[in-house]
């Protein structure tokens, strides 16, 4: 088995401006996405993923206007995610130079979108965000549920069969989120991370909770994730990728060094 | 010089486009126009999503001819880029079978479902991320590229060439061997991504803008 698994830093961007905060040394402007991706690009990332979380429409053209700059510049994939509900928003993005895009509220209030954006654009580049969050007490069989708004709405839909009715409409990848976990550093829901991807042929994409580099390393070996996404633990410079690359490296996963 | 990026509507040309204007001061055009094509000193036959819909907007965008034309005059250099490569077979068993070009002996195959590992773990369809190309025969596109080197896939079809001669890099996932790089003459094409491979995809499609076959 050669296909390596991936590192995918991942930048919030609020109109034009990364917003969770970086400290790189001897980066000019620590909230300029463009100097950010090529940054991670050096170091030898093997992704980027850029989420729009931009509230007011207006700045949405700043948005495409990055993406742009990123892609006339790096030459890894890059998914864009955050406020995609049109067919329309696809094209635009697409256009601008992202390769994957990561639909995330709009799968859920309405379903057909996913398959119709896989059909006209093809499974390659539809990526489908779950944000997943336990609904299972301690002792009872574990259980999560599809939560919108940042965790805050519940859905009722079973996380898993969730991923499954995704990967079935067309989804070419999951981009699994634990809201349990987003924030905490405190490391990957790995159980609900390894019942999705047992459950699907796509890939999925472990996220949320990641404080250290043994966290990557469980995501990957016991959580079964295709690839890992951090955003904080790269950031403030606590790890680079080449750090972590190494150390998934030594604990006997396939990585491009 | 330019580099004509046909555009039949399918696959993502503003990468590629991108790319290419990355290594190259050559003027690269996105284009669909019959005599930029056949004006151009070099092609680029991109490809994205399904191989029925490639194939038949090749056909509506009315390239088809012109495309296998200019494939067996072996007059410029041309490199085809995933569904790009797999329309140069003979055929694809994606969509429930689908004629292509049949520039090159072969056929297009899928991996399977429900494939897993010998230690257990489920491989997934499609084969997405950075995996080891094995080059199998010496070629100028290759130049100040390791063997073994990773480049960036996204596919759930792959390419069984029938001539040894034609496969100049294979990977192997799931099981199968997928000829990942196939040419023969000025005809070159892989079904990797060059323009998203960072360092090692430039190369090759900087090696590609100087072939001169």
């Amino acid at each position: 088995m050669t296909l390596a698994k991936r590192i995918i830093p991942c930048l919030d961007v609020d109109a034009g401006r990364v917003v969770k905060g970086v400290n790189f040394v001897g980066i000019r402007d620590a909230g300029d996405p463009v100097e950010i991706a090529k940054r991670y690009n050096q170091q030898g990332a093997d992704e980027i993923t850029f989420l729009d979380i931009t509230a007011s429409h207006e700045d949405r053209d700043t948005t495409v206007e990055m993406v742009e700059r990123i892609a006339g510049e790096v030459f890894i994939p890059l998914t864009v995610g955050g406020g995609i509900r049109r067919c329309e928003d696809i094209r635009t993005m697409l256009n601008a130079g992202a390769d994957k895009i990561s639909i995330n509220t709009a799968a859920v209030t309405n379903p057909e979108f996913v398959r119709e954006a896989a059909e006209r654009f093809g499974s390659q580049c539809i990526v489908v965000a779950i944000d997943a969050k336990r609904v299972s007490a301690e002792d009872e069989t574990p259980r999560w549920e599809i939560f919108t708004h940042g965790g805050r709405r519940p859905t009722g839909l079973d996380a898993v069969e969730w991923a499954r009715k995704m990967a079935d409409y067309g989804a070419g990848e999951l981009l699994l989120t634990s809201m349990d976990r987003d924030g905490t550093k405190v490391g990957f829901d790995l159980g609900v991370t390894r019942a999705i991807s047992d459950a699907v042929d796509v890939p999925v994409i472990a996220s949320g909770g990641v404080g250290n580099l043994d966290h990557l390393v469980a995501g990957v070996r016991e959580g079964g994730a295709d690839a890992v996404l951090a955003a904080s633990i790269f950031h403030f410079g606590e790890y680079t990728i080449p750090d972590a690359k190494r150390y998934m490296a030594e604990h006997g996963i396939e990585m491009r060094l | 010089m330019t580099i004509a990026v046909i555009d039949y509507g399918m696959g993502n040309l503003h990468s590629v486009a991108k790319a290419l204007e990355h290594v190259t001061h050559e003027n690269v055009m996105v284009t669909r126009d019959p005599r930029s094509i056949r004006g151009a000193s070099r092609l680029v036959l991109p490809g994205q999503g399904a191989i029925r819909d490639c194939i038949g907007e090749l056909e509506r965008t009315e390239l088809t001819g012109l495309v296998k034309e200019l494939l067996t005059a072996q007059a410029k250099p041309l490199l085809g880029i995933c569904v790009g490569q797999q329309m140069l077979f003979e055929r694809s068993e994606e969509n429930g079978g689908v004629d292509c070009l049949g520039f090159l002996p072969g056929r297009v195959r899928h991996f399977g479902q429900h494939l897993s590992s010998p230690d257990g773990e489920r491989l997934k369809v499609p084969h997405m991320g950075w995996n080891r190309v094995a080059q199998r025969h010496a070629h100028p596109l290759w130049n100040g590229i390791d063997d073994g080197a990773r480049f960036y896939f996204v596919h759930s079809y792959f390419v069984e060439a029938d001539s040894d001669g034609d496969i100049f890099g294979t990977t192997d996932y799931a099981g199968a061997e997928a000829h990942v790089a196939t040419g023969r003459g000025t005809v070159f094409a892989v079904q990797f991504h060059p323009e998203k491979s960072a360092r090692d995809g430039l190369q090759l499609l900087e090696n590609f803008v100087n072939w001169a076959p």
